[in-house]
C-alpha cells in the first residue's frame, strides 16, 4: 500500500506535482496515467525518497521512504531502463544490489533467469539495447521479491514480445497479492494491464478510478449503421424516436439504443441494412479529452488534440494546407 | 478486462496456502519464459482462478525471502562490488602502479649508495607518486561521479535510501583500496632500492614512516577528490577542480612572489602544495625535515571539510 497525501513538488515557480492525494492497493495493478510532463517520474521519484516533497507525504505501508530498514524487500522500483553503470555487467550490477541489502548471491541468478538475461549475465550494461535494459532493470525491481513493484513506462523500448511478457508478469504479480503500480502515457496499454487507474496532468489528480468504471463513463459506445435505402431508415428511426447522426462516409451513427432494437426497427420496416454494428469510441480518446487542458507540450495543430474524432484522423497535411491557404 | 473488485466478494480464508514458500522460480516463471509468443492462457501462477487476486487483497503478499535489517557491513560489501568490477578502476590503479614502480625502479637503478646518505629508500617512489596521484585523484571522483552521470545513483538510493552509509561505504572501501595500493608501492620501491644500494656509504634513515605518510597522503587526495565528485556529481568537473587544487598552489606563487602583500600567502601555497608536501613526507628537503606532518594535518583538514560538505549537501539534494 502507497499512501500519498497533498503530495507537492515545486520547482521554482513551476509546480510539477501538485496536491497529489490517493492510495495504491495492493492485489492489482494500478495504471498511473497522464501526458508527457504531467509528474509521473516526478511523483514516482517522490514515492522513493529520491526527490523530496515540497509539500504533503508519501507513505509506504505508514512508513517514510528512507525509513524502510530492508528496502529492496519491500519496494522494487524500475524508473529508468539507463539507471545503471554502462561498464559493470548484468551480474555485477544486480550483485552489488543484492549485497546493498543482504540478499543471497543465488537470487541474482534466479531474477536473471526470470527475465531472460542468463545468457547475457556477465556481459557488459552498455551493449544491451533498451530492451534488454529494460529486463535488466525489472530483474533488479524483483530482486528482493518485495511486495510493491513500480514500474515507470515499462513497456517503452519492448519488442510486441517483451511487451506480452510485461504485461502477464505485472498482472501474476498483482494476482500473488503484490501492490503494482504502473506508470505509462497510453491509455491503450492501460487498458490491457491495469485493475485500477490514476490520471493526472500537469501535476493535479484528475481520476482516480477502476478502469471498468473508467471505460463506463468514458468511452461513447454507438451503433453504426449502412443502408442503401439511407432516406427510408432515416426515416424510420424518426418514426420511432431514435435520433442519428450522418458520418462523413455516409453511414449512421445511433447513440443510446440497443442495436437489437435498431435492427428489429428495420426488419419490421422492411429497410434494407448493410451493416449494423456496435461501436466503442476508444479509450484514448476519452484520455485525451480527459487531459486536453493539461497537456504540457502541445502539438500545434489546428485543432485541438481533444476533438479530433475517432476513427478519423486528418489527412497528413491538413493542418498545415488550411493554414497555408488562409 | 477485469472486473472491479468488489469489497463484499467473499474472504476465502481457508483457502489452501497458494503463496510459494521458498521464491521459486515460477512465482515469475509463466510471464518469465521469453519463448511466449501465442497469447497464453491465463497465469498458470494463479490455482484459483475464480478470484485468485480478489483473495490476494485479503491476504497482501509476503516474501518468503527472511527480512533483515540491512547495515554498513551490507554497504561496504555492496561498494567492495562495484570498485572491482568496472574498468576505470583497473586503469587507474594500473598506470598507478606502472607511474610509481616503474619510475621508482628506474630511478633507483641510476643510484649509488652514497645517494643515499641523508635521504630515505623510498625517494624513488616520490618522482611517481607526483604523477600518480593524478590517478588516485581519477579513481576517487569516478566512484562517486560516475554514478550520477550514468543515473546508477538512483538505482543505488533506492536500494539504499540511508544515503549516508552509502557515501561512507564508499570513502571506506577507495580509501582501504587507495592505502594498500599506494603504501604497497611505495614499500615495494623503497625495498627494492636498498637492496640496489645497501652499499657503506648509504645512509641509515628510517623510511617506514615515509611508505606510511606517503600513502596517507595521496589517499587522503584520493578521498577529497570522492567527496568533490559527490558535490559536483560531474566527473569532468570534478577532475578539473581537483587538477586544481593540486595544480595551482604549487605554480602560483611564482607569480603572487612579485608583490610584497601577497609574499606571505605565496609561501603559504608553496609549502602547502600537493607536490611539495610530498616532497617533504620523503625528506627531500634535507635530513631535519620535519617530514611533512604539518602538510598532512593541512590536508587531514582539508579533506574532513569537504567530506562534512559532501554529506551535508547528499541528503537535501535531489537525485
Amino acid at each position: 500500500m502507497i499512501t500519498l497525501d497533498g503530495l507537492t513538488k515545486r520547482y521554482g515557480e513551476k509546480v510539477a506535482v501538485n496536491d497529489l492525494t490517493f492510495a495504491v492497493r495492493p492485489g492489482v495493478v494500478t495504471g498511473f496515467l497522464g501526458p508527457n510532463g504531467a509528474g509521473k517520474s516526478t511523483t514516482m521519484r517522490m514515492i522513493l525518497g529520491l526527490d523530496n516533497p515540497s509539500g504533503g507525504a508519501v507513505r509506504i505501508e505508514g512508513k517514510h521512504y528512507s525509513q524502510l530498514k530492508d528496502p529492496l524487500r519491500r519496494v522494487g522500483a524500475l524508473l529508468d531502463a539507463k539507471a545503471m553503470h554502462g561498464g559493470r555487467s548484468a551480474f555485477n550490477h544486480l550483485l552489488c544490489l543484492a549485497q546493498s541489502n543482504g540478499i543471497p548471491r543465488a537470487r541474482v541468478s534466479e531474477v536473471l533467469d526470470t527475465v531472460g538475461l542468463t545468457a547475457v549475465a556477465k556481459k557488459k550494461a552498455k551493449g544491451f539495447s533498451l530492451g534488454m535494459g529494460q529486463r535488466l532493470g525489472i530483474a533488479g525491481a524483483l530482486l528482493g521479491d518485495p511486495e510493491i513493484l513500480m514500474f515507470d513506462e515499462p513497456v517503452n523500448g519492448l519488442d510486441p514480445e517483451g511487451i506480452h511478457w510485461i504485461r502477464n508478469l505485472m498482472k501474476s504479480l498483482a494476482a500473488e497479492g503484490r501492490t503494482v503500480f504502473v506508470s505509462s502515457h497510453l491509455m491503450s496499454e492501460m487498458a490491457l494491464t491495469a485493475d485500477h487507474l490514476v490520471v493526472i496532468g500537469q501535476g493535479r489528480l484528475l481520476a482516480d478510478t477502476s478502469m471498468s468504471d473508467f471505460i463506463r463513463q468514458n468511452s461513447r459506445s454507438y451503433v453504426r449503421l449502412r443502408s442503401p435505402q439511407r432516406e427510408r431508415l432515416l426515416d424510420v428511426l424518426h418514426e420511432a424516436g431514435v435520433g442519428a447522426v450522418e458520418a462523413r462516409d455516409g453511414a449512421l451513427e445511433v447513440d443510446g439504443t440497443p442495436p437489437e432494437r435498431l435492427g428489429e426497427l428495420a426488419a419490421s420496416r422492411q429497410v434494407v441494412l448493410h451493416e449494423l454494428s456496435p461501436q466503442q469510441a476508444s479509450l484514448e480518446e476519452a484520455f485525451m479529452r480527459l487531459t486536453a487542458e493539461s497537456v504540457e507540450y502541445h502539438a500545434h495543430s489546428d485543432r485541438p488534440g481533444g476533438a479530433v474524432p475517432a476513427g478519423e484522423p486528418p489527412a497528413w497535411g491538413e493542418g498545415w494546407q488550411r493554414r497555408k491557404g488562409a | 478486462m477485469t472486473t472491479p473488485p468488489t469489497p463484499q466478494q467473499q474472504p476465502q480464508a481457508q483457502q489452501a496456502p497458494q503463496q510459494p514458500q521458498q521464491f521459486p522460480p515460477q512465482a515469475f516463471a509463466p510471464a518469465g519464459a521469453p519463448a511466449v509468443a501465442p497469447p497464453p492462457p491465463p497465469a498458470p501462477a494463479a490455482p484459483a482462478p475464480p478470484s485468485a487476486w480478489q483473495q490476494a487483497m485479503n491476504n497482501a503478499y509476503s516474501s518468503p525471502i527472511p527480512v533483515r535489517k540491512t547495515h554498513l557491513g551490507n554497504a561496504l560489501a555492496s561498494e567492495w562490488t562495484k570498485i572491482k568490477s568496472v574498468r576505470s578502476t583497473v586503469w587507474t590503479l594500473g598506470i598507478f602502479l606502472a607511474l610509481v614502480i616503474g619510475i621508482g625502479l628506474l630511478a633507483a637503478a641510476n643510484t649509488t649508495s652514497s645517494d643515499y646518505n641523508d635521504v630515505p629508500f623510498t625517494i624513488p617512489a616520490f618522482f611517481g607518486l607526483m604523477l600518480g596521484q593524478i590517478c588516485l585523484i581519477t579513481l576517487g571522483v569516478l566512484v562517486t561521479s560516475s554514478e550520477y552521470g550514468t543515473g546508477m545513483i538512483r538505482t543505488t538510493f533506492t536500494a539504499s535510501p540511508q544515503r549516508h552509509r552509502v557515501l561512507l561505504a564508499k570513502i571506506l572501501v577507495f580509501f582501504a583500496v587507495a592505502f594498500v595500493v599506494s603504501a604497497g608501492s611505495i614499500l615495494l620501491v623503497g625495498l627494492a632500492t636498498s637492496a640496489m644500494n645497501s652499499g657503506p656509504e648509504a645512509g641509515d634513515v628510517p623510511w617506514a614512516g615515509t611508505v606510511l605518510k606517503g600513502g596517507l597522503y595521496v589517499s587522503l587526495l584520493g578521498v577529497l577528490a570522492l567527496a568533490v565528485g559527490s558535490m559536483l556529481r560531474h566527473s569532468a568537473g570534478a577532475i578539473t577542480a581537483m587538477l586544481g587544487v593540486v595544480l595551482v598552489p604549487a605554480i602560483l606563487p611564482a607569480f603572487l612572489l612579485i608583490w610584497e602583500s601577497t609574499r606571505t600567502l605565496a609561501e603559504k601555497m608553496s609549502d602547502y602544495n600537493a607536490i611539495n608536501s610530498l616532497a617533504m613526507i620523503f625528506g627531500a628537503d634535507g635530513v631535519d625535515s620535519a617530514g611533512g606532518t604539518s602538510q598532512l594535518v593541512v590536508l587531514i583538514v582539508v579533506t574532513a571539510l569537504a567530506v562534512g560538505g559532501a554529506f551535508a549537501l547528499l541528503e537535501k539534494r535531489d537525485v
